[in-house]
């Protein structure tokens, strides 16, 4: 079977997951849902190493295809098929997506397994499968909107999938809106760049991209700055960020799986895969580059004020994040993938991790009433540090090389991207202190009485299940979290999962070793061909300075944490009381969602009021509505006096009919 | 005399009848009224049928003779079951038949 | 001569409907009316329709008149005049038959027939005669004769069905039937509602026991 037909199988193999689980969602029993989820996906995965293998039989030049199966739209000079583009780029894209999705639909196999919604959640999970390997195959702007589109509803579904709980259902709305105004940016670059180039497609937008438009020419830049825009929602970049934080209210394989793996590096993916576009418009490369830059720092400083762990990680994967869309942002493409792989292996890891103190500690998810886990909970705690050593880039852990194969590029660019350079590694330094303030308070320390009770034997069990948010009771009922909780320790398929993303987060660094392996790169240089920047890895002084430097950044990160965090206990607090204000601007998360409240949520909320109360009321039921109703009724009601039922009155009507026609005829006469 | 005069008087009591059927309140002056009107016709009819020589206006109206007789059948019979029922004798009362 | 006889015959009948208008008691009326019918033969007598006359005399004065007569006295009525007519029919309807009147007059003598200034079409020995008109009724309007019977058939049989005794000799005493008079469960539609006559109806939980049909 050729490549593009693996292809088109790994898009339907979770589309018929979905809708088989869906419609026979009384039938199954169990856990059957959950397999059949998993299985789906894993059949996805065997397509997608089959599409690989397929792929690298062909020669260099001619490892671009597109496959069309029917015509979706033609009409008014548009003609949009219904097709996909296997190239390196999207097949890595697809084998990254299948490969964590399969680990964690097998996570969540055992994790949701008391969850009333059990069945609801595979069928949301494998329709944003589905969605996702889309958008990554799309070969039109079309599909890819339609992909793009379909993963905002997947995360929104998914987010509020505990939906009795109103802090879930708010933090859907919240992402769904936010996303929508990526989206608007999204479709508006398209509307731009069909204007000009005539087309929907990549291959034909892409080669008219060259001659079409001069070299930052103001257009082009406006239509790169609005898929820009779109990319920084989906990715949650600044200053559209506000919803990955509040998104931490669904379970947690969803944060795993959504917000750390795929969905977020949508953006990453489309600004790789518009590269010609952004050859064109370096302009539109710098803002992103910065926005990124901006984004690594804030989110960093941010996480470090957080108490939830989930939310740790969310800022985490939001500094992360950042370094991709600068890395791709500026040029550095293979190395901004290369991130987005290893990323999505540890981060994945980390949020499994995470899913199992929380489960250990009965649902509640703040790091001040956890520590001392070390113990109890031997093999998460090897994961979380696994997950934590490679987000930190320690070598020789994956991230390591990963991030510092964007900051050599940053490097190499020169000129003004020394100072994305310096931000880079500024925030290595607040991404090893975060991260250690994680593991070291979650896991070292005096045990919690949770983590006691677990020694001895016993997984604690709340008394009154509460949000973990606001504190407030909750039921275990549909639409809430289900009445048990499973740990990594106790469960198998958790193990197993864990168990290999610990291993490829350790070890899939050693892809792309500057010198002496070069897997990524060589893999992905058909798709960018046209890109005379795309920099063969070549070992320089920098690269050396650069990893020498992520290396004493790293360790001496987790050391500064180490001595904060468990050396001197006190530290933290004593900090924190002398810059309150700072601490404060922190833990509100830099006053943006305060920010949002104010200039957006309550005008909109006003102009509602105002439209129902006033507007709905007065002028649309008053008048508009009221206005004919009452003619209607007023006439009618002058006509209705005509049936008196008084006999003479009739009389008279009729003779005056008569009268009338008489005189008629008779005017006609003369 | 011209048949013009026959004709007006004819009008002159169809006229008479209305005033009377859209001013009395008792059914069976009202239908005293309507007997005249149908007289008039009948008077103008007649006229007609001299006008023009030929015997179809009286045939005519005969049968609108046959006519007012069959409805003052009716109608008396209408206004004794009326009376049976003790309902008011008056046009003015009798409105159920409205809406 | 005949002139002199068209005036009188005219004014009589003219002064006939007045007095069945203006007379209070309607037996007056009735008489008044009779007097119009007598003076109308005469007219048609004028008008060589010397069947329809006799028709009008006996059929018309001599039965139909004679029935009215019965009902009058059976059923009496109010003396009415026509001053205590209310509401505004009681200017408009003069002014409506004025403005009648004289639409017509304006049709008949306005008209373009210069027929009706004549004293009419030459006319034939047997005009009017009951032979001419028994020879119209078999022949030419042979289905208006057959057409009329009937209905003078449905009139007998209707007027025997109206005014026809339920039981017994007592009429004080006869039941309404079942049905007739119970009220109407709300929002069913009758007409009163219709107008806003609220107390044409009850609400169904208010009825007790009187149905049609007599379900519970």
């Amino acid at each position: 079977m050729s490549a593009t037909t693996y292809a088109w199988m790994v898009l339907a193999a979770p589309l018929a997951g979905t809708i088989v689980i869906a419609l026979g969602w009384r039938v199954w029993r169990g856990r059957i849902a959950g397999w059949i989820g998993t299985g789906a996906i894993g059949l996805a995965f065997l397509c997608a190493i089959g599409v690989l293998v397929r792929l690298e039989d062909r020669p260099e030049e001619r490892r671009q295809l597109v496959s069309s199966l029917w015509t979706y739209a033609k009409s008014a000079g548009l003609d949009v098929q219904m097709s996909i583009l296997v190239d390196p780029l999207s097949v890595m894209m697809i084998l990254v997506v299948t490969g964590v999705s399969t680990l964690i639909h097998l996570y969540s196999v055992s994790y949701m397994s008391s969850d009333r919604g059990f069945t609801r959640f595979f069928a949301y999970l494998n329709f944003f499968v589905f969605s996702m390997l889309l958008l990554v195959l799309a070969a039109n702007f079309v599909v890819l909107i339609v992909g793009w589109a379909f993963v905002g509803a997947a995360s929104y579904l998914l987010i509020s999938f505990w939906f009795r709980r109103r802090t879930a259902t708010r933090a859907g709305i919240k992402a769904f809106v936010i996303n929508v105004v990526g989206d608007v940016g999204l479709v508006l670059g398209t509307f731009i760049l069909f204007d000009k180039t005539g087309t929907v497609d990549f291959v034909g937008v892409f080669g008219a991209a060259g001659h079409e438009f001069s070299r930052n020419d103001g257009t082009l830049v406006v239509a790169c700055l609005l898929l820009l825009v779109g990319a920084f929602a989906k990715s949650a970049q600044v200053p559209l960020h506000m919803w990955l934080p509040d998104a931490m209210e669904g379970p947690t394989p969803v944060s795993a799986l959504i917000h750390a793996a795929t969905m977020v590096t949508a953006g990453v993916y489309l600004i790789a895969r518009m590269h010609p576009l952004f050859l064109q418009a370096p302009t539109a490369g710098d803002v992103g580059a910065v926005i990124g830059a901006i984004t690594l720092l804030l989110a960093g400083v941010i996480g470090l004020a957080q108490t939830d762990l989930k939310r740790v990680i969310a800022y985490s994967t939001m500094s992360q994040i950042g370094y991709m869309i600068m890395g791709v942002s500026a040029g550095a493409y293979w190395a901004g993938m290369f991130h987005l792989m290893t990323h999505a292996f540890f981060k994945a890891l980390l949020f499994m991790a995470a899913g199992s103190i929380i489960g250990a500690m009965a649902n509640v998810q703040s790091l001040d009433r956890m520590s001392g886990f070390r113990r109890a909970m031997p093999f998460t705690f090897g994961c979380f540090v696994v997950g934590g050593l490679a987000l930190a880039a320690v070598p020789p852990f994956s991230g390591f090389w990963s991030k510092d194969a964007i900051l050599a590029f940053l490097g190499n660019e020169g000129g003004w991207h020394w100072a994305l350079y310096v931000a880079g590694y500024v925030g290595a330094l607040l991404t090893g202190l975060y991260t250690g303030r994680m593991v070291f308070r979650a896991f070292w320390g005096d045990p919690c009485p949770e983590a006691q009770e677990l020694a001895g034997g016993h997984l604690h069990h709340a008394d009154e299940p509460r949000n973990p948010a606001d504190g407030s009771l909750e039921d275990t009922d549909v639409g809430f979290p289900g009445p048990h909780h499973q740990i990594a320790e106790r469960e198998v398929p958790m193990k197993v999962a864990m168990g290999i993303l610990a291993v490829l987060a350790a070890v899939a660094g050693f892809l792309q070793v500057p010198g002496v392996t070069h897997v990524v790169e060589t893999f992905l240089a058909p798709t960018f061909a046209g890109d005379p920047g795309y920099a063969p890895d070549e070992p320089t002084w920098l690269t050396i300075l650069g990893l020498s430097l992520s290396t004493v950044i790293s360790l001496g990160s987790l050391g500064i944490a180490y001595v904060v965090w468990v050396r001197r206990p006190g530290t933290a607090p004593r900090i924190r009381e002398r810059v309150p204000a700072l601490a404060r601007l922190l833990e509100r998360a830099a006053y943006f969602d305060d920010a949002l409240d104010v200039l957006v949520v309550r005008p909109a909320a006003a102009c509602g009021r105002f439209a129902q109360q006033t507007f709905e009321r007065v002028v649309v039921e008053g008048a508009i509505v009221g206005g004919p109703v009452s003619v209607v009724r007023a006439s009618s009601a002058a006509v209705r006096a005509i049936q008196s039922g008084l006999l003479r009155s009739y009389v008279a009507l009729l003779l005056l009919g008569v009268a009338g026609i008489a005189l008629y005829f008779l005017t006609q006469a003369t | 005399m011209d048949i013009g005069w026959y004709l007006v008087v004819s009008a002159i009591i169809f006229a008479i009848g209305v005033t009377g059927v859209l001013t009395k309140r008792n059914p069976l002056v009202v239908l005293l009224c309507l007997e005249l009107m149908l007289n008039a016709g009948n008077l103008a009819l007649i006229a007609f049928s001299r006008m023009w020589g030929n015997g179809d206006g009286q045939v005519f109206a005969i049968v609108v003779m046959v006519v007012a007789a069959a409805e003052v059948t009716v109608g008396l019979g209408l206004i004794v079951a009326i009376f049976r029922r003790r309902l008011p004798i008056d046009v003015d009362e009798l409105r159920e038949l409205q809406g | 001569m005949s002139a002199v006889i068209f005036f009188v015959a005219a004014i009589a009948a003219i002064a006939g409907a007045v007095g069945v208008i203006t007379l209070k008691n309607p037996f007056y009326s009735v008489l008044a009316l009779v007097c119009h019918l007598l003076a109308l033969a005469t007219l048609f007598l004028l008008l060589y329709a010397q069947f329809v006359a006799a028709a009008q005399v006996i059929i018309y004065a001599g039965a139909v008149m004679v029935l009215y007569v019965f009902v009058v006295a059976y059923v009496g009525g109010d003396d009415t005049s026509l001053r205590e007519t209310t509401g505004a029919l009681r200017v408009l309807a003069p002014i409506f038959a004025g403005v009648l009147l004289v639409e017509l007059a304006l049709a008949v003598l306005g008209s373009g027939l210069s027929a009706v200034d004549s004293h009419g079409a030459r006319i034939g020995a047997g005009f009017g005669t009951p032979g001419q008109i028994g020879q119209l009724f078999l022949t030419t309007f042979l289905l208006p004769f057959e057409l009329a019977s009937i209905l003078l058939l449905v009139a007998a049989i209707g007027a025997v069905a109206l005014a026809r005794r339920r039981r017994g000799i007592d009429l004080a005493d006869e039941p309404v039937p079942p049905g007739l008079h119970a009220p109407r469960p709300a929002y069913t539609g009758t007409m009163a509602e219709g107008v806003g006559d609220r107390h044409a109806a009850v609400e169904p939980t208010e009825r007790v026991g009187i149905a049609p049909g007599g379900e519970r």
